[in-house]
């Protein structure tokens, strides 16, 4: 017996590119930058992210963030620090944020106050590369004491962002850092990222970044 | 391990057609997979029985065509394949290529079904 075929021709994560295209779409419209970071467990996003958020709040920015992790409410506590306002997605056992998940934690916030808001990804080089958040900028993060070569490692994330974040950069000295091998790496995957080198302790190339995100949003 | 909720979405989708069109079943599933598309085709295989359990497309065979990485080199102004491990400079003259054009699909191609009126025309 023959059975028919049905040509479909559909994205199978076509639900979740909906979603991410109306909240983009939102997020223009109330002229507010969405930036989602990415990267492995570890490698700094949370002391990056309460760094940025403390800055721009000085600068005169209206920042807040979403931080997603699969269990506890710890780093919307630690980011809540900076003044902004923050809310955790606490995603249970999925390894990534979706868009509905953002969209839902959304809710009750006016996004015509804000300038900018974070979205801090779970922690997995994976995972989250497939699921567009509806993000203008997306931040992908390589700590210093990652290998050099991650991003050889995990390409498909690493391609996928527009700016590449050495984080921990002070460290760099005492974990033998090599600069020219990680800057080669991510220029490999990712030719297209602006890579900026940060230190969330001392404050090195926060101006730089900050700089980035406000040059991505005046070209909103 | 994001292959789960994947195998979960490409189900729902299936079935969706599979109802629209009238089917009673679903046979077999077509995804075509970019290299890039971070999905690992075996742990894929792995979830979608579990996914397609009690729903049209239980028991449907799911094959897995992998499109490779093609990107678009400015200075040859040709495309180009990529290779594994992906470095993204033209593969002939080395020039740096930013996006790439083809690669990360997991895009459902297209379902085999039987419909209720074939099935009692053929018991």
């Amino acid at each position: 017996m023959q059975p028919r075929i049905l040509e479909l021709r559909q994205a199978v994560l076509s639900k979740n590119d909906e979603l991410a295209r109306d909240l983009r779409a939102r997020f223009r419209e109330n002229g507010v930058l969405a930036v989602n970071l990415v990267s492995s467990p570890g490698s700094g996003k949370t002391a990056l992210l309460e760094a940025t958020l403390r800055e721009m709040r000085a600068r005169g920015w209206a920042v807040a963030a979403i931080v997603g992790d699969l269990a506890t409410e710890n780093d919307a506590l630690r980011l809540a620090r900076s003044g902004a306002p923050v809310r955790q997605i606490e995603t249970g056992t999925l390894c990534h944020l979706e868009a509905d998940l953002v969209a839902r934690h959304l809710e009750g916030w006016s996004l015509g106050e804000l300038d900018f808001l974070f979205i801090e990804n779970v922690g997995n080089l994976v995972c989250p590369s497939d699921y567009d958040l509806g993000e203008a900028v997306r931040a992908v993060l390589l700590s210093v004491t990652e290998g050099e070569d991650k991003p050889r490692k995990y390409p498909p994330l690493f391609h996928s962002a527009d700016v590449a974040l050495i984080t921990k950069i002070d460290l760099a000295v005492a974990v033998e850092f090599d600069r020219a091998a990680a800057l080669a790496s991510v220029q490999t995957v990712a030719p297209h990222a602006t890579i900026i080198e940060t230190s969330a302790r001392t404050g090195q190339g926060l101006d730089a970044w900050i700089d980035y995100l406000a040059q991505r949003r005046a070209e909103l | 391990m994001h292959e789960l909720s994947i195998a979960y979405n490409l189900v729902e989708l299936a079935e969706t057609a599979a109802r629209n069109a009238g089917a009673t079943k679903v046979t077999a599933v077509h995804l075509r997979l970019g290299a890039m598309a971070g999905v690992v085709e075996d742990a894929l295989r792995f979830s979608f029985p579990l996914a397609a359990a009690g729903t049209l497309v239980e028991g449907a065979e799911l094959t897995v065509e992998t499109v490779p990485v093609r990107i678009f080199c400015t200075a040859c102004d040709a495309e180009r394949t990529l290779p594994p491990p992906f470095a993204f400079r033209c593969p002939v003259c080395a020039t740096p290529a930013a996006r790439l054009i083809q690669g990360r699909e997991i895009q459902l191609d297209a379902i085999e079904i039987e419909e209720a009126a074939y099935a009692a025309a053929h018991p």
